[in-house]
């Protein structure tokens, strides 16, 4: 009789919706800014991962991320130049030729991507919804510096969990002006006028310290960012496919081509006569 | 972080050196010179293992000064790359191999063509139009591969070594200490002043 009693005098549809436990549990263990995901369920996740995925501490490793890159951008005063190769490799596997390494996060503000690629996509799509929030809530557009320090934080809130992303992110705004940011998933976030990232960062860096400064013009600035990459195509195991290049102005950014770097190797080679190493003949 | 790079033009090669000689965390010495006159028109730059490097060079230059001495003729670049390219191979078989990398830049004592030699440690010879070792192949060779080409005046080799030695300076996270520049032309092998003391910065 007691059992019966109890059951017809609960509220009809307590069992139904959240508890007060699981709705505290849900408020409190989002942060602000990243989203809760499952760990593997081991003693130390982080170094399960890497054991894992991570090529260079373990070859053997059962997950091969796709990693090696060369991107590049840098300020000069007719805005933006945002450059990248297109290779995807996965161990000494080329995995793709045809990645798009430039992420357009909005209209005005682009990314890129080097290190794992779904890491960069997903958290560079994220990224876009965060800055679309931001225009609704305070009708008008977010800044660079606040966009690359969203990205910032949130990496850093990940860290040492086996993110492993270097992007840049860059755009103009009214305030700011030209503006580039080199965000990675250590937490780093430096403000520059010029930064290269990737395996082939080296190779791309020593053909734009050359030859850069600020007063580039426009077409100049385009031919320096596309020969930058692809002298780290040429030098670069891990880099190669097709040169993706942007400009990013005032008005938003203007791509200028995803563009096959073979016959512009050669044509670089043969009509400029550089590359003298390379052999044209049998 | 040793530095070596070669870069060969028209009638010369230019072999370059960094300076410091590193062990450990410290710099022992910021004028060192990593490179053997072989003969007249044989120059050798190196780096590598401590110890190992100066032991391997010297041997070497011991061995074509005494087939100078008892031949009464100097050998050719390629003849020494060769030479050189088959002790090192002898002593990668051996049970403990030299461990050093090396540049040879030489001009021919008949036909006065410069050439530039690349040797690493597990005896690759390559003949090359611009060569470097270690950290400066990952900056310099991408320079190189635009600014090069085979009948540049010596004047212009200089500038693209600036060229080189600039971004190291810019971007290597150790000091060298600037470089010991060598160039060997038809009538020898000259030292060529060399300045790095202007601080260079990255954009």
């Amino acid at each position: 009789m007691d059992t019966l009693v109890a059951q017809y005098t609960q509220p009809p549809f307590s069992h139904e919706g959240y508890t007060q436990d699981e709705q505290e549990d849900y408020a409190e263990s989002i942060p602000p800014l990243s989203l809760k995901f499952a760990l593997p369920p081991v003693d130390r996740p982080a170094q399960f991962l890497r054991a894992m995925t991570d090529d260079h501490s373990n070859p053997d490793c059962p997950i091969k991320i796709a990693h090696g890159t060369t991107t590049l951008a840098f300020r000069f005063k007719g805005g933006i130049i945002v450059a990248t190769d297109s290779r995807a490799t996965a161990g000494n596997w080329i995995a793709s030729q045809t990645v798009k390494k430039v992420i357009e996060i909005n209209p005005m503000l682009l990314g890129t991507m080097a290190g794992g690629a779904a890491d960069c996509q997903y958290w560079l799509a994220y990224l876009g919804i965060q800055c679309r929030l931001h225009e609704l809530r305070h009708k008008r557009r977010i800044s660079v510096a606040a966009a690359s320090k969203i990205l910032a934080n949130l990496v850093y809130s990940y860290k040492g969990m086996g993110l492993s992303m270097g992007t840049m992110i860059t755009g103009v705004t009214p305030q700011e002006g030209p503006a580039l940011y080199y965000i990675d998933s250590d937490g780093t976030r430096l403000a520059g006028n010029l930064f290269c990232v990737g395996s082939g960062q080296t190779f791309a860096y020593g053909v734009l310290d050359a030859l850069y400064k600020y007063d580039l013009e426009d077409d100049e600035a385009l031919e320096l960012g596309k020969r930058s990459i692809l002298a780290a195509q040429h030098r670069d195991a891990y880099s190669g496919g097709y040169i993706n290049l942007y400009h990013v102005k005032e008005d938003g950014w203007v791509k200028h081509g995803f563009m096959d770097s073979n016959p512009i190797f050669w044509e670089t080679k043969l009509e400029k006569g550089e590359f003298s190493n390379v052999t044209s003949h049998l | 972080m040793e530095v070596l790079l070669g870069i060969t033009g028209k009638d010369f090669v230019i072999v370059a050196a960094s300076k410091a000689a590193m062990r450990g965390a410290s710099i022992l010495k910021s004028n060192d010179d990593k490179t053997r006159p072989l003969n007249k028109h044989n120059l050798l730059a190196f780096s590598g293992e401590a110890g190992d490097t100066i032991q391997f060079t010297e041997y070497i230059q011991a061995n074509i000064a005494l087939y100078s001495m008892r031949n009464e003729t100097d050998l050719g670049p390629s003849a020494v790359a060769s030479f050189i390219r088959s002790e090192l191979a002898k002593s990668l078989r051996s049970r403990k191999p030299y461990n050093v990398n090396l540049l040879l830049g030489g001009v021919d004592p008949i036909s006065r063509e410069p050439s530039l030699y690349w040797l690493d440690y597990l005896a690759s010879s390559a003949k090359l139009p611009y060569a470097a070792h270690g950290y400066a192949q990952y900056y310099c060779l991408s320079i190189l591969d635009k600014h090069h080409h085979p009948d540049i005046s010596f004047d212009q080799g200089m500038r693209i070594l600036r060229m080189c030695t600039d971004e190291l300076q810019r971007r290597l996270p150790i000091d060298f200490k600037g470089m010991t520049v060598k160039v060997v032309k038809k009538d020898g092998i000259q030292e060529v002043e060399y300045d790095t003391s202007k601080q260079v910065l990255s954009a």
